[in-house]
């Protein structure tokens, strides 16, 4: 836990508490310290709970860790996180060099290798990088601007309160002044102050948060090429590999040929992978490496081995008759995981009732850049360069399985190009450092597009039944949401077929709405494949369903969209935990309930935003429609209003308003960017993304037959952004846009053409 | 021994000429810019200019561009700054950035052929290059605000 917290986290009584010692701090009792130019003493900078301590390796906020100045002046900030596309590489330490007074155009960033012992957990997903490291940011940022002013004020013999620190230049009393390069190294001799000491910047005074106008670090890069990614690693006397992988989960090759393989000319050998065992962990899949003079050869190579492979268990795994029993099962009681109210008795007693069955296929992640890493394993030590959204999980995985000591491996983290949970698992790097070590030589493993979309750890398939009780006033009374799915827990443990309770907490158990009675259930599904986290995880098939049947009730009982999602969401409070029968296990994204509370007035808020943005309940041309769905996770809020139109027989949505309430928004530029991107990849799983099995191996292959939506069909996106003071601590961005996009076009196909589909993919043809 | 000019100067492979541009580009010259995505001509991520018509490098073989002039993203402009990368970070367009050698290397090539093009037609020029983080507003954009000549 975080030191400074430590006082602040006992109540809500936390922020009242700091105030003051910031404002003892303030008036100068001995060792306190305040700079001129930050003299505003109360609310200077709110701090409170947030989960970021409870994740491994928890959350480290020394300067000296993060923070390096040169003697010509330039800043050095670490970003520890992994950059997928979000922005964390640049919004981070954005945060530090604002709070530090430091020129952005005098800072550069250098990128962590993965060593959670030093820099705090570096799992980057679950919408945590900001939400979890914007105090911490400020905290290290303002400690080294209070640094740079004590030192000063030592070389002038000036009082430290009389020394003011503004963009990159340190100005004494008498109109001295020193830049950052020339204090340096006194500086950073300085004892690190403590929370109490720091005189934080106030809103007013913040060049770079919340202004959107930091470009990433890497914009110049990636428009010449020259930023890394994980393939773009070259060592002298590299292999190359790929792998002809089991075709079904636990799968091995009973025999093999490489005979025609090693004739490929630049084909150097072949190498078997060791199996999977379950539970199949980020652990290799197992398969025939084939190691080549260049990438080419090797996949020519692979073309011709012969190989007889052997199903294993998940042979039998189809995803037609696996859907038939996840279907059945919803139709029966389950596993109970809310319970509120006496939902029985709402179905004895209602005058009307409603159900509805909303299924999902899988989804694999297809990131526009496919796993691929470079290992290199020599004299006892292995260092890996990869784009891995878990540099430390990878380096401990693939120390492991070469018996090493994490501290025999280095992990480098490249650019990701593109992640969205997929490359949280490290299976491809632990092939590399398996291959690499046989080999006695570098070797960078390049999957497939084939590879990514038929050995990925895909999003779960799922059935929701939703039976709703009215009565005679056609009132809601009573919702019975039961979810069949497997889950990512069969991934780690032994698999028993139950969902987890983060699982079940995004976006069923956690149902805001203002109804008396209320209960969630869960089914048994076993796992045949490997089950992972896509982008906003299983918030996508109860989102889905949750909003898909508010737009069928609305349609049932004339209402239009709006008003019943905002009759089902009631007036604006703070959902009650006890009250509504949130279970003693609920996972609130793992955030502290008191400080991150379910608000439904904000809910309702980001659905009128949306709704009156695209114009909600004008007339539109035939053969369209608007479709509305709300929806919070990873602690915030997104509305999503859908103009669908039919056209040539295509759906497309032409336009769409989301709404996001994220709190205090540290760098509005990238939180639009995420939900223009959000609302992208929302649209690509309500019309597209179907993974299917069959014989217990994935049918797809390709963008042929796992396309993603184009820019020929892509959605003008504005995107409304809910104005909060810093107060409001800062929340999730890269995920909560997607989920409420699938139903919002849904119940918009419907208001276009009057019909409704309940299935993932819900496919593009009209 | 398969010779061609890239980026603008002769260059000799010797390697398989059945082998990909894409590879004989990443692996043998070590220009990493051009990007694998799909190995298909369905992404259009390792979309380079030969003769200055835009090509997915993954589905041409080297030896067909025997004595062609190749262009990669390193080559676009020596200082990086041809209107069309200069629209992409006036616009802030990436997110992930793997995609964008490609989308900006398809985008240089239509504007070319098409210098002050309809929304319809940038829609359909670009509509081969796939960008999973869902860019395409501002590549949109983008492409328009170069048409505009920076």
């Amino acid at each position: 836990m975080l030191k400074y917290l430590e006082p602040l986290i006992e109540t809500a009584t936390a922020r009242v508490k700091f105030e003051k010692i910031t404002r003892r701090g303030f008036l100068g009792t001995s060792g306190a310290f305040a700079l001129a130019a930050y003299a505003v003493p109360a609310r200077a900078f709110d701090t409170y709970a947030v989960g970021g301590t409870d994740m491994p390796h928890g959350i480290v906020d020394d300067p000296l860790i993060f923070v390096s100045i040169d003697a010509d002046g330039t800043v050095t900030l670490v970003a520890h996180r992994s950059e997928m596309g979000t922005g964390s590489r640049t919004s981070i330490p954005m945060v530090m060099a604002d709070e530090m007074e430091a020129d952005w155009s005098r800072v550069k960033i250098v990128q962590a290798p993965g060593d959670e012992p030093k820099y705090g957990n570096q799992d980057t997903d679950g919408s945590r990088s900001m939400r979890h490291h914007i105090q911490m940011a400020r905290k290290i940022g303002g400690a080294v601007r209070t640094m740079l002013a004590r030192a000063a004020a030592e070389e002038w013999g000036a009082d430290p309160a009389d020394v003011t620190v503004e963009m990159h230049e340190v100005k004494g009393p008498a109109g001295q002044t020193m830049g950052f390069g020339d204090l340096a190294a006194a500086a950073m001799a300085q004892p690190v102050p403590p929370h109490e000491e720091i005189a934080y910047k106030t809103e007013d005074q913040f060049r770079y948060i919340g202004k959107g106008e930091v470009q990433i670090t890497d914009l110049h890069d990636i428009t010449t090429g020259d930023a890394v990614y994980g393939a773009d690693v070259t060592l002298p006397g590299m292999k190359f590999a790929v792998i002809a992988r089991p075709p079904v989960l636990g799968g091995k090759a009973a025999s093999y040929d490489a005979t025609q393989a090693l004739a490929v000319s630049g084909v150097e050998s072949v190498h078997e992978i060791p199996y999977i065992s379950a539970p199949p962990l980020f652990a290799p899949l197992g398969g025939i490496a084939v190691v080549a003079s260049n990438t080419w050869a090797a996949l020519q190579g692979r073309d011709m081995l012969e190989i007889e492979w052997e199903a294993g268990p998940h042979g039998e795994y189809n995803s037609e008759s696996y859907m038939a029993d996840l279907i059945a099962q919803s139709e029966n009681p389950g596993t109970i995981a809310r319970d509120q109210g006496d939902i029985d008795a709402a179905f004895a007693s209602a005058a009307k009732t409603f159900s509805g069955t909303y299924t999902q296929d899988h989804m694999a992640h297809i990131p526009m850049e496919p796993p691929a890493a470079i290992a290199s394993y020599a004299d006892g030590k292995l260092e890996i360069w990869a784009p891995v959204q878990s540099p430390y999980t990878t380096r401990t995985d693939t120390a492991k399985a070469l018996g090493l000591e994490p501290e025999q491996v280095t992990v480098h983290v490249t650019l990701l190009g593109g992640g969205f949970g997929r490359k949280s698992k490290a299976d491809f790097v632990t092939e590399a450092a398996l291959l690499s070590k046989e080999l006695g030589a570098p070797v960078r493993v390049q999957w497939t597009r084939e590879d990514d979309v038929k050995h990925s750890f895909y999003h779960t398939t799922s059935a929701e039944r939703i039976d709703v009780a009215l009565d005679d006033a056609s009132k809601v009374t009573g919702w019975r949401h039961r979810s069949v799915a497997p889950s990512i827990l069969s991934t780690f443990a032994p698999d028993e077929g139950n969902m987890l309770p983060i699982e079940l907490a995004m976006g069923m158990t956690d149902l805001p709405f203002d109804l008396p009675n209320i209960r969630c259930e869960h089914g048994k599904a076993l796992a045949h494949t490997r089950i992972g986290w896509f982008r906003a995880v299983s918030n996508i098939p109860h989102a889905w369903a949750v909003g898909s049947c508010v737009g069928e009730l609305a349609q049932e009982l004339g209402k239009d969209q709006r008003e019943m999602w905002l009759e089902l969401i009631g007036a604006p409070r703070t959902l009650d935990p006890t009250a509504a029968g949130l279970p003693d296990n609920f996972w609130n994204y793992g955030e502290p309930m008191a400080e991150f509370p379910i608000e439904t007035g904000r809910l309702a808020n980001v659905l009128n935003m949306a709704a009156d943005g695209i114009g909600y309940g004008e007339d539109l041309p035939e053969g369209e429609g608007i479709g509305l769905a709300v929806h919070r996770s990873f602690v915030s809020y997104v509305a999503c209003a859908a103009r669908v139109k039919v056209a040539d027989g295509r759906i497309t949505v032409p336009e769409m308003h989301m709404a996001i309430d994220c709190g205090f928004a540290a760098n509005p530029e990238r939180i639009e960017s995420q939900i223009q991107g959000a609302a992208v990849m929302g649209m690509t799983v309500a019309l597209h993304s179907g993974i299917t099995f069959e014989d217990g191996a994935v049918l797809q292959s390709n963008y042929y037959d796992y396309d993603v939506v184009r820019s020929d069909n892509y959605p003008t996106v504005v995107t409304h952004i809910v104005p909060h003071p810093f107060s409001v601590h800062a929340t999730g961005v890269g995920e909560p846009g997607v989920p409420p996009v699938s139903p919002a076009i849904a119940n918009g196909l419907f208001a276009a053409t009057g019909e409704r589909r309940r299935h993932l993919p819900m496919g593009v043809d009209a | 021994m398969t010779k061609i000019t890239l980026n603008g100067a002769e260059r000799d492979f010797d390697v398989d000429p059945t082998m990909p541009l894409l590879w004989a580009i990443r692996d043998a010259a070590g220009l990493t810019g051009t990007k694998y995505g799909c190995g298909a001509g369905l992404c259009g991520a390792c979309t380079v200019h030969v003769e200055g018509e835009a090509v997915r490098s993954c589905q041409t073989s080297l030896g067909s561009v025997e004595g062609k002039a190749v262009t990669t993203i390193e080559g676009l402009d020596p200082a990086g700054n041809h209107p069309v990368q200069v629209a992409w970070r006036d616009l802030n367009v990436p997110q992930c950035g793997f995609c964008q050698p490609g989308q900006i290397m398809q985008a240089a090539a239509f504007l070319t052929e098409t210098p002050k093009p309809t929304d319809d037609q940038i829609l359909e020029a670009m509509a081969g290059n796939v960008c999973r983080c869902g860019c395409y507003q501002r590549i949109v954009d983008a492409v328009r605000h170069a048409s505009t000549g920076i």
